[in-house]
């Protein structure tokens, strides 16, 4: 089939058609509400079999999505920022009871203060919950991981939910050309839900983890969990290797863009990663050997093939559009944990960007790659860094003039960032 | 890669304006890609969008620094600065701005290097009358001013794609005919004809705007990164210290109505009109007669349906302005 214009949004709800979804709860939240729009527009016309109940709050819905998972229905649904975290008690408990469905979250950076543009922030905060973590950074992959998800979350070796993220604005509500898969294809390849033991029947009932339980029997019950969560790679890669087939486009674990023969790595998640191969081209058309590394999967964490593609770099530059505050990058702190085990390792660079949806300019990754040749010349990384400039702080300090802040009453206490 | 970003107000159609481009190109062979950008904001609020093309697949992603054409369909969004309209505007890029003001006025006035075109769609396509059949005067401001916004982004769409010089006439109209389809068939029809009207003028000029060579890693300017500087909370929440600090942001500026009160007729019932003003930009005077603070009035029109005697009239901003009306606004409501 031809390319068509499509939003990440409109990949999305594509996604969740082309599975074959069978129940759907929903809450609008910016920028995920034109996918429910979609959704909803489709069960109007009477294109989509499938039931879309809106609720009161995301709290509620995704407890409706793990209720209906649990009698054997396909479920999809979509949040964004606040809406995620206002789910997370549920979050939580729906991956507890072992139940498969799709989620597409549509990153938006966190509050306070609010912002509407995106960064990881949201959907890390789910990182630890059960649920799977594919990052797309192309509004293909937002469609096409969304088949994927399917398949990874019902593979019985895993039986959990799934969390498709994709970044707002700069996939939500760009549109580029994607191919929609054949229908037909497209549900032979998702298969139907086989629900195995899950079911809804009046004379055979069934409980979801009501008990209350002792440290010895939650133990067990969690570390199933845990142990399923890793399982989602090999699912993951089957998936993918079968996707391959049917479609011909073929997805990997994690992307390496350009790393034969690289000297220097970004690491990156999601559609800002795009970005950096645009720079990576013209580093490499100038001769410099340098390439990206980007995971589609981060829960659950990659970490032996993480640690095969970094093997033999000189410098591994992360870039995380998330802060997790007092610590710093995520995905910094957790690929230094997997390079630990590297009898030779890299040196790390730590940078923080795209904040909100902050945008990172080319020169900014150019810059990374000098300091990254420094730092190896150097030998020990320099303190983690936020792309921020002297330009924004003046931007900045207007505004705070206008909220009326006095600086002068307030001394600062110049300390220098990252001590 | 072709880069075009393009400057609006809510509601002038400019994501649509992004996605005809964009689909022409795409219907051309490029590979493409369009988004808008905007914030919480509503309609006159500043946006913009933007369209990227190219042979290969698009890596580059978010807003458009360096542009090659930058089309602006209301030119009081020049003075904006949250507009951002001249982030980029250099020898190269080709600026197509909508205005009753000759293109060398904006060269002047900007300092522009590159070449500037304008495109004067009230002058091309005649301003509609107000329309009087549509009920009472004043209950519907979109149809009793009678200017569709999308005509002059229709307008700027066509001549910006005679300017790009990749796209066919009857690709312009394709184009317009997929992504108007909402619009109902008058509308289109309407939309279209202003289009091609823009097409028709600039087809002289097919091919102004060009790609921009590709940048080397050595010209770039490295960026002026700094280590913030950690400071309490006295400063570095995001408190605002007081109230009416909102009074410093003009979003006057986001008006394309200007409501304006009849004071001769007006019955001095102010309780009808200047409390449902959702943005508190409207007073009442020692006389008891309400009165509009122009800095903040966004021309939401709710005052000109509720004034239950018609006397708060809807005109087109830049009319109003034109008009040279600009009274001083008062400077502030009192408590
Ligand atoms: S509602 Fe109309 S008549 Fe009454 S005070 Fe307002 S403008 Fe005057
Ligand atoms: S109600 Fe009238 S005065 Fe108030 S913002 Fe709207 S148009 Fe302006």
């Amino acid at each position: 089939m031809s390319a068509q214009l499509l939003t990440g949004n409109n990949a999305a709800a594509w996604g969740a058609r082309l599975s074959d979804v069978e129940y759907i709860p929903a809450f609008p939240i910016t920028p995920q509400t034109e996918i429910i729009e979609n959704l909803a527009a489709w069960v109007d016309a009477d294109e989509l079999a499938a039931k879309l109940t809106t609720f009161e709050s995301e709290h509620s819905m995704v407890t409706a999505a793990g209720a209906a998972a649990a009698t054997g229905v396909r479920v999809f649904t979509a949040t964004s920022s606040q809406g995620l975290l206002y789910a997370m008690e549920m979050i939580y408990t729906v991956a507890g009871w072992r139940v498969p469905l799709v989620m597409v979250n549509v990153s938006r950076g966190v509050s306070a203060p609010i912002t509407l543009e995106p960064d990881h922030c949201d959907v890390l905060a789910a990182r630890d919950s059960g649920f799977l973590q594919l990052h797309a950074a192309t509004c293909q992959e937002v469609l096409d991981l969304t088949l994927i998800a399917f398949r990874v979350a019902e593979d019985a070796r895993v039986r959990l939910p799934v969390i498709v993220n994709q970044d707002g604005f700069y996939l939500s509500f760009t549109r580029e050309p994607v191919r929609i898969p054949d229908a037909e294809a497209a549900r032979k390849f998702v298969g139907p839900f086989d629900p195995r033991s899950l079911r809804f029947h009046a004379q055979q009932p069934m409980s979801h983890a009501v008990a209350v339980l002792g440290g010895s029997a939650y133990s067990y019950f969690r570390y199933e969990a845990h142990m399923a969560v890793n399982n989602g790679l090999a699912a993951f890669q089957d998936a993918c290797s079968r996707f391959g087939q049917c479609f011909g486009r073929e997805y990997s674990v994690c992307e390496a863009y350009r790393l034969d023969g690289a000297e220097i790595a970004f690491v990156m998640l999601g559609s800002f990663a795009t970005k950096a191969k645009a720079v990576v081209d013209e580093l490499r058309r100038a001769g410099q050997r340098v390439g990206l590394l980007r995971p589609r999967v981060l829960r659950p964490f990659p970490e032996e093939l993480m640690q095969r593609a970094l093997a033999g770099m000189q410098a591994v530059i992360v870039v995380d559009q998330n802060l997790s505050m007092g610590k710093g990058g995520v995905l910094h702190t957790e690929l230094a944990s997997a390079l630990y085990a590297l009898p030779q390792r890299p040196v790390l660079l730590s940078f923080v960007g795209g904040l909100g949806g902050r945008d990172i300019t080319e020169a900014e990754f150019v810059e990374m790659v000098h300091e990254a040749r420094r730092t190896v010349a150097r030998g020990t990384p320099p303190p983690p860094r936020l792309l921020y400039t002297e330009g924004e702080l003046r931007e900045l300090r207007k505004l705070q003039a206008i909220a009326a802040v006095q600086h002068e009453q307030h001394p600062e206490q110049e300390r220098p960032d990252g001590d | 890669m072709l880069r075009i970003r393009l400057h609006g107000r809510g509601g002038h159609g400019m994501k649509t304006a992004s996605r005809v481009l964009g689909r022409a190109l795409f219907l051309e062979g490029y590979q493409v890609q369009d988004a808008p950008r905007y914030g919480a904001e509503r309609r006159g609020a500043p946006i913009f969008a933007y369209v990227r093309a190219d042979r290969k697949p698009i890596l580059e992603r978010g807003v458009i620094r360096e542009p090659d054409l930058v089309v602006v369909a209301d030119d009081s969004l020049v003075q904006v600065p949250a507009a951002g309209v001249r982030l980029g505007l250099d020898a190269h890029a080709v600026l197509l701005i909508d205005s009753h003001e000759a293109a060398s006025v904006w060269q002047e006035r900007l300092a522009l290097a590159g070449p500037v075109f304008t495109t004067d769609s009230s002058a091309v396509l005649g301003r509609a009358a107000p329309a009087t059949d549509s009920g009472t005067p004043g209950t519907n401001p979109e149809t009793a001013v009678g200017e569709d916004p999308y005509l002059a982004s229709s307008h700027a769409v066509g001549a910006a794609a005679a300017l790009l010089g990749a796209i066919p006439r009857a690709t312009l109209e394709a184009a317009l005919r997929t992504e108007l389809s909402e619009l109902g068939r008058s509308r289109t029809a309407r939309a279209l004809a202003a289009a091609l009207a823009g097409y028709d003028t600039f087809q002289d000029r097919a091919g102004t705007v060009e790609p921009r060579r590709v940048w080397t890693p050595g010209e770039l300017s490295p960026p002026d990164w700094i280590s913030l500087p950690f400071e309490t909370a006295d400063v570095s929440a995001p408190t605002i210290h007081g109230g009416a600090t909102s009074v410093k942001v003009r979003t006057g500026l986001w008006r394309t109505l200007r409501p304006v009160i009849d004071h001769e007729a007006c019955h001095r019932c102010h309780w009808m009109c200047a409390f449902p003003c959702p943005d508190g930009a409207m007073f009442v005077d020692s006389e008891g007669y309400p009165q509009i603070d122009l800095d903040h009035c966004k021309g939401c029109m709710i005052c000109v349906a509720q004034c239950p005697f018609h006397v708060i009239e809807a005109i087109p901003e830049r009319a109003a302005s034109a008009l040279g009306d600009d009274s001083p606004a008062p400077a502030r409501k009192p408590s």
